[in-house]
């Protein structure tokens, strides 16, 4: 990001026209011209064998330079030629020229094009900007001069069973010589590259154990490994890393970005989801080793197995990964459209390799699928129990259905308490309605006479805190001052002068001399009502119930202020020129004689500063529970045999809302049943398929647009791939089965080379999210056809691939490069050395809580929330919500990276340096990227600053008494190696250059050795504790730490 | 794998700086990273995109999220006064899709704009009350009033801006521009970010990573987010106890533990490392001195306004988008929440145009005076417009906007656009485009037409396709250039 530096500005001026256009220009100038042009023979050229071949030298040329006019997608066809298929590219378009003429390049069209002087007649046209260079338009000729043979696309080809090319015979192979071994053996030999040795047991060990279980090996484990002479010591190494539980957690890394897995919905205010208990069934289904058609079939159709488990269940949350979008105002069948593609996408790249989006809109462009073929398979998606939208409304868990209730027997137990507290008390309050509605015409006597007064009271000693200003006004109104947008407190005294008070009425209202027309508000957190004339502790605050002053109804609003909680308030909002009314009434009139005196306490906001208002406070004896509504009224006025049911049940819900004792109850039982909802939200789910009872017709949607219907579609598989068995139930079960079928030439390719990537840096087909025609070619077809087809008779077998993978040679070999490789194949496609990758963000932070002892290695569960920079949730989140990324504490702080949470619109931003994908759609193949701020993470982020301090501790206690013995422990802790000499005195000399600048001070050593919440050693002398530290964190940042090597 | 052309004008720029290796170490780095995921040489389809030389070397992009209304601020339309509550005719509106906000509205009723609009400068552009200050830079600027897109809800929209997909996972300008372009300074990212909170009590609709973030593009080249406080880059600062001096001292050994490896293995990637750890350290130094305002003088806080003394302000953010831009950065983004008013616009609106009036407008003239509007591309603007008609209650001084795609303004300056013009035109009822629509695509395809860049060629192939910015789509607008 930072490495794009100076030159380019320059080359918009100093452009030397040429094939190689702009850098040709750049190197020459540096004197480099000449690598350049080496470098493009070298790896723009196919290795040549004695005849071209269609696919390895002529089709990607062709697929890139004419398949979008004269290919598959009949739509954008012109000149009626089609130069995919051979039959047609040998039938004359409409020009009546003939495209190809084999062995006659002279009289193909193709190649008169291909070369013709005038502009208007070369191809590939102008406007497509692609242009074909002398090289690639010799070899089409000379393709056509040999006949032009075509060849179908090798992966959509049956998988061969090649056979395995040992130099010798198989049982003269040198012990650890695998079939991989010889199929890589017979690439190198041809190529003339010199193998790289086996690397020493140290590397591979800690090579082997960061691969197969993303962690480093313990010291013991290396020393065991480095002095075993059994000969199937490094055999048994990896037989334990595959039974460790670690395995898992590696594996369903990868598995979890191409199932775009993530803990948060993704869309708008991007909400959480809860669907934990899924990523768990993956890292279980690896460990126990479930076979990978099995593990195909659970996650897409779990739920549709026969007599399906609680855990097959769970496994379909791999197509509820995608995002989901709660935004108040979206179209819900627009999204269900969405999540449909998105699954169907998902399911291609992930199994058969294919860019199917590119169907979505139109046939595609370069593969044989048609828009058709895209919609038979989101036919198979399309049968879900979901909503297009989720709901705001409800609690996140619940958000978008179909979920599934997970098991937990304490909150369960506590909602069946809570549950039964609420039948008892609601079958109380049957009881008080009956009791209540007695002697309804005596109460309708008092209800259509009753007449409310209001009566001002005296404010006596008016009290503001000192962010405030008040007065008391004209008309017993207080005047009050915010001076600042913080909390105010204010209290006055009520002398009120009547014998009972039933009710109390507030006003409040703006300074309208003072405020222009904005809209302002005032938030009351809380509003308290003592007594003062009797006993201080009677408090009468509980007793208090908002009402409306228009009908006597109760209000929600006043309750906020009323109910204790300091995080609810009751929002007064001034747009116009009106006031803000509410009253509360006593469950019991207050009694007095003459007068009454009451204390107000008043705890309020403003939303301006320096922000003038007013309170006015009136009081009255009559009961507020006589006031009825004009519905009531009107109802009252009627004789009782002229009113209807409907009226009278009105009636008595009035009444009954009326009755302070009934309401109370009432509150009562709400309250058990708020809390009871709030335990059931609590129940933990995780989100699944549901199959609908009657299936979602589905069509070819013009245009990808969810609104623009062409004809139906049932359920099918693409045309191009081998038929759907008329055996096979068509829905997603048959959909799983098909794509688990021997007889399918993709997913084990595909998952083949996608492990194969884990291992060795790259694909054996390096696009492993496109086995299609733009994808590139396997560097070895062979060796990819036999682990596909072996796996595939050994039963989907994983484990047997991975063991097969990584007790190879090629894959022991050491990963020095040599001048050779570095420069003939700085890729390492051809595998004469051993892989070198920098590690993922998570292996390096998992590293580093292990080596310094820090990791909790607890399984599974929720997400946890580690360390993590303040401040950057608040610039981004929804509307004035205060969300914020709340840390966890203790050890949810130590967890394995696996855990972390992954909110999609602000992603963990350590991981996202280090080049975790998004999360928002799938992905199967990670960029590694080198950067500065990674950098600045691994040196300052307090996870590291953390580490490095545990490993200084472990590096003191155990290393030893002397510098060197320390140092030494704490290199090997970190590369599992010994350190060389000049490696030793650089690192003792910088210990020492630490040491001496700490002592000199002692608060800077106090001030790096506290950071992080884990418990620090105390019988430590800081001064060498942060030395240590220090030393530590370059520990931590080597390159080869960060590297598997 | 890091992508080819960065480790190529990485090197150069090493060999320059004078840390650079040896050749046969060159020659192994450029191999290493040489080739594109399909086989090509990367560089070249960024090489052959730059076919002409740009007008603007770097862009200043003004976010206005929340969809600013093109009503109340830019697009007049006096004749509307006399329809205040008149039902929008069928004819205009003409059965397009409202959000589920207004379409279980009963009627349409037309709110004029209560702010009175006056014309300004040379060019006599109108604008509207609530931008007196815009109203002295309108002669630098190009207002375009025909902009419009398909989306109409926050978040495919704002993707859509950003990245030209209402589908996430494309890369977004910024990206686009820091993989086509790099930076122009060694020590500071080539894409920065930056967000401002509404000052006024408003809707904020919430901003995603994703919306800076590199899409399939190599993840440098994702936004970078400079925030107000103790580390304006995530992870900046040192420790509590690392000073600068043990710091460089750790750094030293590390480099020089690093140097002995790559003795023995020779591979190109620890060379990659070594620098990525001196920039870092360099970083530590050039972002501080960049976000420390303190020898601004007083005269710059005056023409940025009150707010530009307040870190994490629009206005202090604007500063910094001119001290970003003195120094090379490519790309500077900057977000201002807050316009999302289906409620009480009159009153909301204000609180954002004196949030955004002022500093945006200094910002022209600082870059002005200092030579660099000539080679800056400026863009203010935000993800949709607003409706003609009310939201909920309508009275004469209170009522709401919902979203509008079909037609919206922003402006544009500097960096080779045509200034004191107006381009395009919607009808009476700033509800459909009437003159020279100017579509997202169009409009990004644009952008990339000042930097010098062929919006059909600054590709990358990923599954399978060459993706670009305007996907399949997009024209320069040359009305808008100079």
């Amino acid at each position: 990001m930072l490495n794009r530096v100076i030159t380019v500005a320059s080359t918009l001026t100093s452009r030397i026209p040429g094939k190689a256009g702009v850098w040709r220009g750049v190197w020459s100038r540096y004197g480099i011209r000449i690598f350049g042009t080496v470098w493009l023979l070298v790896f723009t050229l196919p290795v040549r064998g004695d005849k071209l071949q269609f696919n390895r030298d002529i089709r990607p040329v062709l697929s890139d330079a004419c398949f979008r006019c004269h290919g598959f997608d009949a739509a954008t066809r012109k000149g009626g030629v089609r130069l995919d298929l051979r039959d047609d590219a040998l039938k004359p378009g409409k020009s009546g020229a003939t495209p190809i003429v084999p062995g006659k390049p002279d009289q193909s069209e193709v190649v008169r094009r291909l070369y013709a002087p005038d502009p208007d007649e070369l191809m590939p046209p102008r406007e497509s900007h692609k242009r074909l260079t002398a090289e690639q338009k010799a070899t089409i000729r000379n393709w056509i001069q040999e006949g032009a043979v075509y060849e179908g696309h090798w992966a959509f080809q049956p998988i061969a069973r090649p056979e395995i090319p040992w130099a010798g015979q198989a049982r003269d192979a040198p012990l650890g010589h695998q079939p991989i071994d010889a199929f890589v053996s017979a690439t190198l030999r041809a190529k003339g590259l010199p193998l790289a040795g086996r690397t020493d047991r140290t590397t591979l060990i800690r090579r082997v154990s960061l691969d197969l279980t993303g962690m480093p090996p313990a010291p013991e484990a290396v020393a065991a490994f480095e002095v075993d002479e059994r000969d199937d010591a490094y055999e048994r190494v990896v037989d334990r890393l595959l039974r460790s539980p670690r395995y898992g957690e590696r594996m369903a890394q990868d598995w979890l970005d191409a199932a775009r897995f993530a803990d948060s919905n993704g869309y708008q205010v991007d909400r959480d989801r809860e669907a934990w208990a899924w990523r768990d069934w993956v890292v279980g289904a690896f460990n126990r080793n479930l076979s990978f058609d099995q593990f195909t079939v659970e996650q897409l159709a779990g739920d549709l197995l026969p007599g399906a488990t609680f855990e097959q269940r769970i496994a379909t949350g791999f197509h509820r990964n995608h995002m989901s979008n709660e935004e108040g105002g979206i179209i819900p069948e627009e999204f269900l459209a969405e999540y449909c593609a998105d699954r169907v996408e998902t399911t291609a790249t992930v199994w058969l390799g294919l860019t199917f989006n590119c169907a979505r809109c139109h046939d595609h462009k370069y593969d044989p699928f048609t828009q058709r073929d895209f919609y038979g398979l989101y036919a198979f998606f399309h049968n879900i129990t979901e909503k297009g939208v989720g709901d705001y409304g409800s609690h996140y868990r619940r958000s978008t259905p179909p979920w599934m209730l997970l098991p937990a027997p304490e909150l369960e137990t506590a909602l069946g308490r809570l549950n039964q507290d609420l039948s008892d008390e609601s079958a109380v309050l049957t009881n008080l309605a009956s009791q209540v509605l007695l002697n309804a015409a005596d109460w309708e006597r008092q209800v259509t006479n009753a007449h409310v007064t209001w009566q001002k009271p005296w404010l006596l000693h008016p009290h503001v805190s000192s962010n405030g200003v008040t007065e008391v006004g004209l008309e017993s109104v207080l005047n009050l001052r915010s001076l600042d947008t913080n909390l105010v407190v204010f209290s006055a005294t009520l002398r009120i002068p009547l014998s009972s008070v039933s009710a109390l009425r507030f006003e409040l209202s703006r300074n309208h001399s003072e405020v222009a027309g904005s809209t302002n508000r005032i938030g009351v957190r809380e509003l308290r009502v003592w007594r003062v004339d009797g006993p201080l502790t009677e408090t009468n605050a509980l007793a208090v119930r908002p009402r409306s002053i228009e009908t006597g109804a109760p209000t929600d609003d006043v309750a906020k202020a009323l109910d204790g909680k300091t995080n609810t308030s009751w929002q007064a909002v001034f747009t116009t020129n009106g006031a803000v009314v509410a009253c509360v009434d006593f469950l019991r009139p207050l009694p007095g004689s003459g007068q009454v005196l009451l204390k107000i306490e008043l705890e309020a906001s403003a939303s301006e500063t320096n922000w003038p208002w007013r309170l006015a406070v009136e009081a009255t004896s009559t009961p507020l529970d006589w006031l009825a509504t004009p519905e009531v009224r009107g109802i009252l006025l009627k004789p009782v045999v002229d009113r209807k049911d409907e009226d009278q049940k009105k009636l008595g819900a009035f009444r009954l809302a009326q009755s302070p004792v009934y309401e109370a109850q009432r509150l009562r039982v709400e309250g058990v049943r708020g809390r009871a909802k709030e335990k059931e939200n609590a129940l933990p789910v995780t989100l699944v398929m549901q199959e609908m009872d009657q299936p979602r017709e589905t069509f070819v949607l013009m245009r990808g647009a969810y609104d623009r219907k062409g004809e139906r579609v049932m359920p099918s598989t693409p045309g191009m791939l081998p038929a759907f068995s008329s055996e096979l139930p068509r829905n997603r079960l048959g959909l799983a089965r098909w794509l688990t079928s021997s007889s399918n030439p993709l997913t084990a390719r595909v998952m083949v080379n996608r492990l194969w990537q884990s291992f060795f840096g790259v694909g054996l087909v390096r696009t492993a999210e496109d086995f299609g025609v733009q994808g590139e070619a396997p560097s070895h077809p062979e060796l990819l056809d036999w682990l596909a087809r072996s796996w595939m008779e050994r039963g989907w077998d994983i484990k047997w691939l991975v063991k097969e993978m990584v007790t190879s040679e090629t894959y022991q070999r050491a990963s020095k490069f040599s001048k050779e490789s570095a420069t003939i194949d700085p890729e390492n496609r051809w595998l004469a050395r051993g892989p070198r990758f920098r590690l993922s963000g998570e292996a390096i932070r998992d590293q580093a809580l292990s080596v310094s002892g820090l990791m909790v290695g607890q399984f599974g569960g929720p997400a946890v929330r580690p360390y993590h920079p303040s401040g950057i949730y608040e610039q981004v989140v929804a509307g004035s919500s205060a969300d914020t990324y709340v840390q966890d504490k203790g050890a949810n702080l130590y967890r394995r990276s696996l855990y972390t949470y992954w909110k999609r619109s602000v992603p963990n931003p350590s991981l996202l340096l280090f080049d975790r994908p998004f999360r928002e759609t799938c992905a199967v193949r990670r960029a590694r990227t080198s950067t500065p701020l990674q950098a600045l993470n691994l040196l300052n982020d307090p996870t590291y600053v953390e580490a490095s301090r545990a490993l200084a501790q472990r590096m003191i206690r155990e290393g030893g008494l002397t510098e060197e013995r320390r140092v030494r422990h704490g290199f090997r802790l970190v590369t599992c190696r010994q350190p060389n000499p000049a490696e030793l005195r650089i690192l003792i000399q910088g210990l020492r250059r630490a040491a001496a600048s700490f002592a000199a001070d002692y608060a800077a050593a106090e001030a790096l050795v506290k950071v992080g919440d884990s418990v620090r050693a105390t019988n430590l002398d800081l001064v060498e504790l942060a030395a240590y530290t220090s030393v530590a964190s370059t520990l931590l940042n080597l390159d080869e730490t960060l590297t598997k090597e | 794998m890091t992508h080819d052309s960065v480790h190529l004008t990485r090197r150069l720029f090493l060999s320059r700086g004078g840390t650079g290796i040896g050749a046969a170490a060159l020659m192994s780095l450029l191999n290493s990273s040489g080739l594109r995921a399909d086989g090509r040489v990367g560089s070249k389809t960024v090489g052959e995109s730059l076919t002409h030389r740009g007008t603007a070397r770097r862009v200043i992009y003004l976010t206005q999220a929340g969809a600013p209304s093109q009503l109340d601020l830019f697009d007049y339309k006096p004749g509307l006064k006399a329809r205040f509550k008149e039902n929008l005719p069928d004819s205009v509106r003409g059965g397009q899709r409202l959000t589920g906000m207004t379409s279980g509205q009963k009627t349409l009723p037309i709110a004029p704009t209560p702010f009175a609009f006056r014309q300004h400068g040379q060019s006599g552009i109108w604008l509207s009350e609530l931008m007196p200050h815009t109203g002295r830079a309108v002669d630098e600027m190009c207002l375009v009033r025909s902009v419009f897109t398909e989306a109409i809800n926050h978040d495919p929209a704002m993707t859509l801006l950003q990245t030209g997909s209402q589908v996430a996972g494309r890369p977004s300008v910024g990206a686009w521009l820091s993989y086509g372009l790099g930076s122009e300074n060694s020590n500071l990212p080539g894409f920065v970010v930056m967000i401002s909170r509404p000052s006024g009590p408003t809707n904020a609709q919430p901003l995603h990573e994703r919306m800076w973030g590199s899409g399939f593009l190599p993840s440098q080249h994702q936004g970078v987010r400079f925030s107000p406080g103790r580390d304006p880059v995530l992870y900046l600062s040192n420790p509590a106890g690392m000073d600068d001096g043990r710091r460089r001292g750790m750094l030293d050994d590390l480099a020089a533990l690093n140097r002995l490896k790559l003795e023995i293995y020779q591979d190109p990637e620890i060379q990659t490392r070594i620098t990525q750890y001196e920039l870092a350290y360099r970083m530590q130094a050039s972002v501080p001195e960049l976000t420390d305002l303190s020898k601004e003088p007083k005269s710059i806080f005056e023409l940025y306004g009150p707010d530009s003394t307040k870190p994490g302000t629009f206005a202090a953010n604007c500063i910094l988008a001119r001290r970003l831009a003195e120094r090379g950065v490519r790309f500077i983004q900057l977000y201002h929440r807050g316009w999302d008013q289906h409620a009480s616009l009159p009153e909301h609106i204000r609180h954002q145009a004196r949030d955004t009036d002022q500093p945006s407008s200094a910002l022209l003239m600082d870059l002005k005076q200092r030579g660099l509007l000539d080679d800056t591309l400026i863009v203010w603007g935000g993800e949709f417009g607003r409706t003609v008609f009310s939201q909920g209650e309508l009275s004469e001084t209170n009522f709401g906007r919902d979203h509008h795609p079909r037609c919206y303004s922003i402006w544009m300056a500097g960096g080779g656009i045509r200034a004191g013009t107006t381009y395009g035109e919607t009808d009476d009822f700033s509800y459909n485009i009437a003159r020279d629509p100017v579509h997202l695509h169009d409009l990004n395809a644009t952008i990339l037409h000042c930097l010098g860049i062929h919006h059909e060629r600054l590709t990358f192939r990923h599954l399978g396709r060459d993706y670009r910015l305007t996907d399949i789509h997009g024209n320069v607008v040359s009305g808008l250039l100079s």
